[in-house]
């Protein structure tokens, strides 16, 4: 077949235009990325991306929480015996850390949107301190678990019936709150990114993008363990 | 601008080279070619798996392997071909490639995650190649518990990672195309001015954001059973393995929706640019699209009738199947009524896009058996089942994308391939197509159960006619494999628009520059514009 | 049932068929006739789609209700076995099945029924989940670890019919097949009293189990049987007696009647769940785990023992009448 049939629609529909926005390099702010084309355009895909990511981690806790859900409805007594093994007094504080925490990366962003150069960083170490806490708490916590041979499948002794149940009940704690704290610690790391960048003045008033972004993952990370901590913590408890 | 008045803006391909700039690139173009040459190695690697099967079931003792090394072949026959390589082929090869082009835009929302998407799975195959190549996996790609965590002894924990870790280049691609095709589309392109390709690719992309996670997490319950031995899905430990199978199936059953609606949507493009006409009913097969995702989610438990569900479950399950049967019947319907009073070139894509509606038709319609409970209580688990999952997979998705592929190549490579070629593979596809997987369903009705190395004897006749259709099945196959390659040099170069169709994409030169678009596209017709005529009557 | 399954199916058949007829056969005239060629260079316009499109939405929802209902109100009569049906236990595990009957006869990997009577099968697996599939019958389900699962049929004529196990199970998955055999009834009676079986004290070992005797006689709430029989057993009365097979019948009927020594009267009779043949096997299972000639209770294949001797009439034995 030598020639394909030319276009027979004549011109292409689509009539080309000079490009909006287009490519003259002093206009475009050095944040914007190549492939967009407004600075709102970029904000808007990296807002809605951050959506969507939250909407599949939400999924990941979800099926943990539907097969807790399923083998709590299975075996009731056992797990409320697991459950207050647990430390609520060490659970409470943490919740009350991690929601600390997330005001203090409230503050951190309502100060890059004011441009207030000294708070930004401090807001932003506090809800990182307030994050590390958190997980030595619970590290403490494992800690203990560990001490009272609660650890399933390594070193998991329980007297009375229904031990098996309990096991299990532990291995979804630890599964939970793991997933949890490795989310946590992601978002830790990324804020001491943004910590560093705040030292040096940057995130900013119109560059404080980034930090919105954090801050809707760390809410997600606060609202996740708001769910997990009655659901683990205070099973049968009056 | 016709591409022959201007000089060519250096092609992605070529605007640079070295293997640093193919490994690190961020150009979603580039990206789709790593994608599809590794996914055509997955494909040829799951294949000879499905050879050696199909040769083994010539005869109805086991004559050239033992039990266990056929267990440990059709497992890895379906984990790649279900997870590295169905899932992942249109839309990463495809979609990444066109989703930019096809919206006016420079590259997808997020180029570098979605190189990392492209290293994410490789990390992922590695696992997965390295757990079959050293003592295999035999737990089939359903891994059903309580069997493979207490009972398998081969590797079954560094296959589940594998495909956990694939996972995540799912979830990555679907994200950016979810955000690319929401965010990034030229000025005057409404919603309903997309074409149906990325209709489809959006609603695959809304799944793999929301049920590959499930998947993931199960399969990690699953490893840690195995390792710590304590009960989650094994009900000797205390555990549920009905509950294994609701969460599986919660993922794996929206899976098939990720795999056959790209191909949908490949098959809308095509036919309306081979019958020069928009689809027939253009909104109604773009919510269709939307209505498959949304009921996929429902109806999972469709595999689980004799699995001792209860009752009630059953009947939920099974009208609820028969409602997501709707969407694609309207799909099928309109695709034919949109070859009616067309203007109809049987060029080697549409060849393939009317084979996918043929062949998807037979396979759905089979589906429609297995939602009535009665006769998926005998047919289930049968060659039955296997015969309608691989008319959609294999006669409908490879199709598609084999069609799609055929369509996009001067695009993709500036290139055309061979025609008489082309039009030979399709139909030897075709044919070999139908000899292998039709008598599957008649020996399914039969009893033939599936997963079986030895069977009995009144079976054979069967297994040879499908063994048969196999070999020719692979000769089509490995007809493009050879075109293609040899086009790259010897095709004629193309032009920008071969085929004279609409669509941004054929908007910019063959194959595209690095940016895609020397000038910003604007949108201000409706979608497949192709000039018509009024109709003759009579 | 398998016949109204396969009714159902060619109904589905059909009107798919008649489908996929249409389909073709429209794709095919329109691709000969739409042809792009001189005169038909351009595609015609299309008109209004929407009823059209209505129509071939609405009409497949209301024709997809009918096999739904058809289907699912076999799967209900499925789901149902008749109050009347003969049950038999079935436990697969990897790659055999066992069958037991509650006349006594067990088998593996077969499974005889009688003609023209509804049989429920109650199943369970002892490993991974199996699937129980008589192709012919049309019937299948899977046998759990954890709990029964049941199904039911009715063989219509005699024959033998395929077993296949149907889940995915490990190696032997392919080879775990065996025989449904379907005699009329006077075959079958015949088939219950003799034929290939297991030893009587292996169906005792079975019945054992089965009738949950374990869960004392191994445990310590009460006496342990091992090396027992023909011993000397102490009452509570201080009444020394022998454990022959009337101790043992009796002890299994009447317990009450002799209490062991340092036990309490807690078992349960079992007058009226065991006929006659299972207390003989019982009995030559009990007799089997008793004392060996080099003094230790048989761990092996029981041996195969003498002929039973008649029983003795409980008056003749010592102990107080009941």
């Amino acid at each position: 077949m030598a020639e394909r049939r030319t276009t027979l629609s004549g011109r292409s529909a689509v009539p080309t235009a000079p490009g909006l926005g287009g490519h003259v390099a002093a206009e475009r702010p050095p944040a914007l990325a190549e492939h967009f084309e407004t600075l709102e355009q970029q904000h808007g895909v990296n807002a809605l991306g951050m959506l969507v990511f939250l909407g599949s981690e939400l999924m990941f806790f979800g099926m943990l929480f539907t097969v807790y859900t399923a083998y709590r409805l299975r075996y009731p007594e056992a797990f409320a015996m697991g459950s207050r093994h647990l430390d609520l007094a060490l659970g409470g504080i943490n919740t009350a850390v991690l929601i600390i925490s997330t005001l203090m990366m409230a503050l951190a962003e309502h100060s890059a949107l004011r441009g207030e150069r000294r708070w930004l960083p401090r807001y932003l170490a506090l809800a990182i301190l307030l994050g590390l806490l958190f997980l030595g708490i619970k590290g403490l916590e494992y800690y203990h678990h560990a001490q009272e041979q609660l650890l399933p499948g390594f070193a998991f002794s329980f007297s009375g019936p229904a031990a098996e149940q309990v096991q299990l009940f532990f291995l979804l704690y630890y599964a939970m709150t793991g997933l949890h704290a490795v989310h946590l610690t992601a978002g830790i790391g990324v804020a001491c990114v943004m910590l560093a960048l705040a030292w040096r003045g940057g995130l900013l008033g119109a560059e404080h993008w980034p930090l919105e972004m954090l801050g809707l993952y760390w809410n997600f990370v606060d609202i996740i363990w708001l769910f997990l901590f009655p659901l683990l913590y205070l099973v049968g408890r009056p | 601008m016709s591409a022959t008045t201007l000089p060519a803006p250096a092609s992605y391909a070529t605007v640079s080279y070295g293997l640093r700039s193919w490994l690190l690139t961020t150009d979603h173009k580039r990206i789709a070619i790593l994608y599809m040459i590794s996914i055509t190695v997955l494909f040829v690697i799951g294949g000879l798996a499905a050879t050696l099967m199909r040769v083994e079931l010539l005869t109805p003792g086991g004559r050239l392997m033992d039990d266990a090394t056929y267990n440990k072949l059709f497992s890895v026959h379906g984990i790649i071909m279900v997870f590295f390589f169905l899932i992942p082929s249109i839309p990463t090869v495809l979609g990444n490639f066109l989703v930019p082009l096809m919206i006016g835009a420079r590259d997808l929302a997020f180029p570098r995650l979605n190189l990392a998407s492209w290293y994410i799975f490789m990390l992922g195959a590695a696992f997965m190649l390295w757990a079959i190549f050293t003592g295999g996996i035999d737990t089939g790609w359903t891994f059903y518990t309580p069997f493979s965590t207490s009972s398998s002894t081969t590797k079954v924990v560094p296959a589940l990672l594998g495909i956990f870790i694939s996972g995540f280049s799912s979830i990555l691609t679907g994200l950016n195309f979810i955000v690319t095709i929401h965010r990034m589309r030229a000025p005057g392109l409404t919603w309903f001015r997309l074409p149906l390709f990325l209709w489809s690719l959006y609603a695959t992309s809304v799944i793999l954001v929301l049920a590959t996670p499930v998947l993931g997490m199960t399969l990690v319950l699953v490893a840690l059973e195995r390792v710590l031995h304590v009960g989650i899905f094994d009900p000797a430990l205390g555990g549920d393995p009905l509950l294994f199978q609701h969460m599986f199936w919660f993922y794996s059953h929206p899976a098939v929706y990720v795999m056959i609606l790209p191909g949908m949507g490949v098959t809308s493009e095509l036919i309306a640019a081979f019958t020069h006409r928009q689809v027939f009913g253009y909104r109604f097969v773009a919510l269709a699209s939307v209505a498959i995702a949304v009921l996929g989610f429902l109806v999972w438990g469709h595999h689980m009738f004799v699995a001792g569900m209860s009752v009630h479950a059953a009947l939920i399950f099974s009208i609820l199947s028969y409602l997501v049967a709707i969407p694609s019947a309207i799909k099928v319907f309109n695709w034919t009524a949109s070859l009616h009073r067309g203007a109809i070139s049987l060029d080697t894509p549409l060849l393939y896009a009317l084979g996918f509606v043929g062949l998807f038709t037979i396979g759905g319609l089979t589906g429609l058996f297995l939602a009535a409970l009665a006769i998926d209580v005998h047919v289930t688990d049968t060659y039955f089942v296997i015969a309608h999952f691989h008319y959609i997979m294999v006669g409908g998705m490879v199709m598609a994308y084999l069609g799609g592929l055929h369509y996009w190549w001067p695009k993709i490579t500036g290139r055309l391939y061979p025609e008489i070629w082309g039009k030979l593979a399709a139909l030897t596809v075709f044919l070999g197509f139908n000899l292998t997987f039709f008598p599957q369903y008649i020996m399914g009705y039969l009893g033939m159960p599936r997963r079986y190395h030895v069977y009995p004897a009144e079976f054979q006749v069967f297994h040879v006619l499908s063994t048969a259709g196999a070999s020719i099945l692979a000769v089509g196959y490995l007809l493009p494999l050879v075109y293609f390659l040899l086009s790259l040099w010897h095709g004629q170069q193309a032009t920008a628009n071969p085929w004279g169709a609409t669509g941004l994409e054929w908007q910019t030169s063959s194959p595209p520059p690095p940016h895609n678009f020397v000038d910003k596209p604007v949108v201000t017709s409706e979608p497949y514009n192709y000039p018509t005529r009024e109709p003759a009557h009579g | 049932m398998a016949g109204q399954v396969d009714a159902l199916f060619w109904f589905m058949f059909s009107v798919s068929a008649l489908i996929c007829l249409g389909v073709f056969g429209a794709m095919l005239v329109f691709v000969v006739r739409y042809q792009r060629r001189p005169g038909n260079e351009v595609a015609q316009r299309l008109g209004p789609t929407t009823r059209l499109e209505l129509s071939w939405t609405l009409i497949p929802l209301g024709l997809a209700l009918v096999p739904f209902v058809w289907g699912a109100k076999l799967y209900l009569d499925m789901a149902r076995p008749p109050d009347d049906a003969l049950e038999i236990y079935i436990v697969a595990k990897q790659w055999m099945w066992k069958a037991q009957h509650p006349e006594g006869q067990s088998e593996i990997d077969e499974l005889h029924i009688p003609v023209g009577r509804p049989v429920k099968l109650t199943m369970i697996s002892q490993d991974v989940i199996h699937s129980f599939y008589v192709p012919e019958f049309r019937i299948k389900a899977d046998l759990l670890p954890d709990r029964y699962t049941t199904t039911w049929f009715e063989a219509t004529r005699p024959g033998e019919y395929h077993l296949f196990c149907a889940e995915y199970c490990g190696t032997g998955h392919s080879r775990m097949t065996g025989r449904v055999i379907a005699l009329g009834p006077a075959e079958y009676a015949a088939w219950l009293q003799g034929g290939p079986t297991l030893s009587p004290a292996d169906q005792g070992r079975r019945l054992f189990q089965q009738l949950g005797c374990a869960a004392c006689h191994e445990t310590g709430l009460a006496p342990n049987l091992q090396g027992l029989f023909g011993q000397p057993v102490t009452l509570t009365t201080g009444q020394t007696v022998t454990a022959d097979e009337t101790y043992i019948r009796e002890s299994i009927l009447d317990p009450g009647a002799k209490i062991v020594a340092g036990y309490q009267p807690i078992m349960p009779s079992f007058a009226g769940r065991v006929n006659d043949e299972q207390l003989l096997q019982l009995i030559a299972y009990i007799k089997s785990i008793g004392p060996q000639p080099g003094g230790q209770p048989s761990g092996g294949p029981p041996p195969p023992g003498p002929a039973l001797t008649p029983l003795p009439t409980p008056a003749a034995t010592g102990g107080q009448a009941p």
